[in-house]
């Protein structure tokens, strides 16, 4: 059955019902409805309208509800009834009632992320065989609402001296600790490594105070041992690191490295410096803060002349358990404001995963809490804390990931390249889940 | 939430400013309403006089959420899912953290499938100042058969309060296992295109919950959930399938992503939560650690967007640690604070040979600290200083702690380290090391810098304490 009916006669209809609490139900207009009859009804709405109206009463309701009015409860309290519904049997639907899903895409995500490539072939005067393009994003990672240019990509971390670290990460590195060159192949040969990043960390005055010049021969020695571009990294002492990347990005001239990092808390405009006078791009590192992330883009852009295409930016990355809630807000509101037209914003993001590490779950041989459950073998708890730090932070925009763990590097990669897009399916019958034997 | 503004809430309250709801003013009332942190209800006069009682109904179904709040299970241990009112986190908070189910099967026997739910039952990881822990078990009949599974379905019952889906595509098998456990509410999985007019019956006949499985058929699964609702079936979850792997599983996350926005967009029909099964992930990798860890993936990713109940099937802690994590992650507050109130805690029983020990106010790390040393049975003082709610490290780093903090913070609780205490000497955390010239001075006592990880400190006891001269 099909009938037509004009908002008019629903107003009219109401009326005569006299019913006091739809005070403030007004439905105004002559707009034509379409309604067709058999489907389920209220019950309070059918008692109220008696039998004739009963058909039409559901529609009016999800009118009424499309303009944000409770009917059903304003019609239940006038009648001083509140049927329970398990009382009123139902007459049972025979068909599906057919509906089509739709969604729009989100139309203020207007603006791009700045393409960013790193590492320079011998085409554009490098010694790299391949490069990296981060960015150029339109929509949320992996998002329908526009295709994603490029994949994640993962740069391994390489220290310039044997560091202390967790011993289910330790057990990688043994045999290639002292010789930074060698534990760049490694992560790149074995490990598949799009890049590798070189923390200069000896150069750190309280450590082995090496002099910059020294230094700058480690990074000669790792773009002698692998053909992927490389991130260059200080020791984050303030005082030294300026010098340290100026040293480095001039040893590099030409290869289109990443300098980390320019920062709020040292002298950001020698690292800039250094990054535009060899053609190196610059890592803007702020702690957990979008304003200050604005502003330290800002002074590299408008104070130092870092072209667009030079910058990514660091927003901090806290583990798993130990402020992850900051860090994937932070990105989560900085890669929105990006998309919605914040132009101090719409850089790649890269994040420093291998701080997971740091949380005790990660590498804690057991908990320390007599009243917590068993925690299981780290060698198993650690991997999968990296991964999920990095996974969560790929929700949120990030782009690049600096890692540690080859297990954690792997999945990492198979989880974000299958969200964007290029992992065939294994086949999988997931109608029998329910029966599976797993 | 149809309502945006607290002036569009204020106009249905009283406006008599009584106080009653334990806000100033009615106002201050209607930003607490947008906020979520109060309810309708907390407006008593609304509750107890008449004549505001269509206001009041009027207002509840203006302040109520987007997305469908659906209850599952009785008692204590149930868990409500749904009723978010935003995409994105940092916009308000996400409510009603996703629902963890582990499953076992029917043809497990007695002694399998009870450990199982006892380890499900009893897992707990202490994270700051309360455990975390896993909700739900989902009964799968593998068995085919409705007396087996019922069998399964009441021990199930018999060894734990928590609530239960009950997993069959056979409205027989779903049939009897409701016989006897429907009084419990447990989520019914699920009615299909091909079950959907029998279990829809369930679901009504027996007042329980229902989950709509409609694989990456977006329409077929608003067809159902159209139907069902027309059918005052509303507890509805809605299950778009798990593909585990490849550009199977991006179709997936992109259902997620499409069901979410439009419920949040003003779909009522596809308003409902969503049902992951990151169990999957077991079908698609043989080897157990391959697949525990494909499938902390899936839940990770699940949780992190829109996935409001989701089944797995390992219960290993490696899996079950970051799961729990990750939600947590997602489902805190952002606007709460972190803080827990300074002074100075006394654990276990502290005397005057009690260790000192100096932290901060950041809930996550005073909770850290407390619980390594009073689980390890160390009597002592916290002195917890006001940071601010910042961390160790970040505090030195941004001044909040200092030694001059520190003397405050002994001051104001009247303590008095050479009276109170045998040795003068306070312990700071190792990450505050470039302190302990400050501190001494201000304090006029010994300074011990203790490990850099509070989960140390007991062992570090052993050797550094009682310091040497006293
Ligand atoms: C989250 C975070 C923040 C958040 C802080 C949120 C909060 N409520 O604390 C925000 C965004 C606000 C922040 C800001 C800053 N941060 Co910050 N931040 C971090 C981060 C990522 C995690 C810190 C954390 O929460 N740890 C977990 C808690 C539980 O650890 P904890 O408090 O130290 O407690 C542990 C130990 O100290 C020990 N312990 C605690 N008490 C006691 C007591 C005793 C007796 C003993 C023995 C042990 C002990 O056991 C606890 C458990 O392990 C770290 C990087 C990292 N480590 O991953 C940087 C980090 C701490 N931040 C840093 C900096 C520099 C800053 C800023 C100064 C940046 C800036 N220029 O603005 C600001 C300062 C802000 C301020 N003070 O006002 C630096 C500090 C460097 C340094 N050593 O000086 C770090 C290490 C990052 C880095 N590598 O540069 N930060
Ligand atoms: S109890 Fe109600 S009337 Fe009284 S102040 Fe609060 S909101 Fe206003």
């Amino acid at each position: 059955m099909s009938n037509k009916i004009k908002l008019a006669d629903i107003n009219k209809l109401f009326k005569d019902l006299d019913v006091e609490s739809l005070e403030g139900v007004t439905i105004e207009g002559d707009i034509e409805l379409n309604i067709s009859g058999g489907g389920g009804l209220n019950p309070a709405l059918a008692y109220a309208l008696g039998h004739e109206a009963a058909q039409i009463s559901l529609h009016i309701a999800n009118i009424s509800r499309m303009l944000g009015y409770p009917v059903d409860q304003l019609f239940a309290e006038g009648l001083g009834l509140v049927p329970s519904p398990a009382t009123v049997a139902e007459p049972a639907i025979q068909n599906l009632i057919e509906s089509k899903f739709e969604v729009a895409k989100i139309a203020e995500w207007n603006t791009p992320i700045e393409e960013i490539t790193l590492g320079a072939t011998s085409a554009d005067g490098g010694s790299r065989k391949s490069t990296v393009t981060l960015g150029g994003e339109k929509a949320m990672p992996y998002y329908f609402d526009a295709e994603m240019p490029h994949r994640n990509y993962v740069t391994m971390d390489v220290f310039d001296i044997p560091i202390s670290m967790a011993k289910t990460v330790k057990s990688n590195y043994e045999d290639v600790m002292e010789d930074p060159a060698e534990w760049a192949k490694k992560v790149v040969k074995d490990f598949n490594a799009d890049m590798v990043t070189i923390h200069l960390i000896s150069t750190d005055p309280l450590i082995n105070d090496t002099p910059a010049r020294e230094a700058a021969k480690v990074v000669e020695d790792v773009l002698q041992a692998v053909d992927v571009p490389i991130v260059i990294g200080g020791s984050g002492n303030p005082q030294k690191d300026p010098e340290v990347l100026e040293r480095a990005a001039e040893v590099a001239e030409g290869e289109r490295a990443l300098l980390a990092s320019a920062s709020l808390n040292l002298d950001y405009e020698r690292v800039a410096k250094a990054a535009t006078d060899h053609g190196h791009a610059v890592l803007s590192w702020t702690q957990l803060e979008i304003n200050a992330q604005k502003e330290l883009n800002r002074k590299l852009m408008k104070q130092c002349n870092v072209p667009r295409d030079s910058i990514v930016m660091d927003p901090t990355t806290a583990a798993l358990g130990y402020g992850l809630d900051y860090a994937y807000s932070n990105m989560e509101r900085i890669r929105l404001s990006a998309l919605m037209g914040d132009t101090e914003l719409n850089f790649p993001m890269s994040s420093g995963t291998t701080n997971a590490w740091g949380a005790r779950e990660s590498w804690m041989k057991e908990s320390p809490l007599k009243e917590d459950s068993d925690w299981g073998p780290r060698e198993y708890r650690g991997p999968i804390w990296e991964i999920v730090t990095g996974l969560t932070l790929s929700l949120a925009g990030n782009d690049l990931f600096m890692m540690m763990h080859p297990t954690s590097v792997q999945v990492l990669k198979e989880i974000t390249q299958t969200l964007f897009g290029s992992i065939e399916s294994r086949p999988t019958d997931i109608n029998s889940w329910v029966t599976a034997e797993v | 939430m149809k309502v945006n503004s607290p002036l569009e809430a204020y106009k249905f309250l009283p406006g008599t400013n009584c106080g009653r709801c334990g806000e100033d003013t009615c106002m201050a009332f209607a930003s607490h309403l947008i906020d979520r942190s109060h309810k309708a209800t907390d407006c008593l006069p609304m509750v107890e006089e008449d004549k505001f009682a269509n206001k009041l109904k009027e207002l509840e179904a203006l302040l109520a959420p987007e997305i469908r709040e659906v209850v599952i299970g009785v008692g204590e241990k149930a868990v409500k899912i749904g009723g978010d009112d935003v995409l994105f986190r940092h916009k308000l908070t996400f409510f009603n953290k996703t629902a963890y189910a582990y499953d076992v099967t029917d043809t497990m026997d007695e002694k399998e499938l009870l450990e199982r739910v006892n380890t499900i039952q009893n897992f707990k990881k202490f994270y700051v100042g309360d455990f975390l822990t896993l909700d739900m078990i989902a009964v799968r009949c593998v068995s085919g058969n409705p007396e087996t599974f019922t069998a399964a379905v009441k021990k199930v019952m018999q060894a734990t309060d928590l609530p239960m889906v009950l997993c069959s595509f056979d409205p027989a098998v779903l049939k009897a296992s409701l016989e006897v456990a429907a009084e419990k509410k447990p989520l019914l999985y699920a009615a299909t295109k091909d079950n959907w007019q029998e279990v829809a019956k369930l679901a009504k006949d027996y007042e329980v919950p229902v989950t709509l499985f409609a694989p990456n058929d977006l329409d077929m699964l608003k067809s159902l959930a159209k139907t069902f609702s027309e059918m005052s079936i509303n507890n509805l979850v809605l299950d778009p399938g798990t593909f585990p792997t490849g550009r199977d599983l991006k179709t997936t996350f992109e259902n997620f992503l499409k069901i979410r926005r439009a419920g949040i967009e003003g779909d009522r029909d596809i308003a409902c939560p969503i049902m992951a099964v990151p169990l999957t992930a077991w079908m698609a990798y043989d080897d157990e650690i391959s697949a525990s860890y494909w499938e902390t993936v899936l839940a990770s990713v699940f949780t992190v967007k829109y996935g409001d109940i989701m089944i797995m099937h390992s219960i290993q802690p490696h899996a079950l640690l970051p799961q729990l994590h990750i939600r947590d992650t997602i489902y805190t507050d952002p606007r709460k604070p972190v803080t827990v109130d300074p002074g100075i805690m006394e654990i276990g029983s502290p005397t005057a040979d009690s260790p000192v020990i100096i932290t901060t106010n950041f809930a996550l790390t005073y909770y850290t600290v407390e619980s390594d040393v009073s689980s390890n049975k160390v009597d002592c003082y916290i002195v917890v200083v006001d940071t601010d709610g910042i961390g160790v490290e970040a505090a030195v780093a941004g001044g909040q702690l200092t030694a001059a903090k520190i003397k405050k913070t002994l001051d104001d609780a009247g303590f008095d380290l050479k009276e109170k205490t045998t040795f003068n000497t306070v312990i700071l955390p190792g990450l505050a090391a470039r302190l302990q010239g400050d501190v001494e001075d201000q304090l006029g006592s010994k300074v011990l810098i203790g490990p850099t990880d509070s989960g140390r400190i007991p062992g570090w006891l052993e050797t550094n304490w009682p310091p040497e001269n006293k």
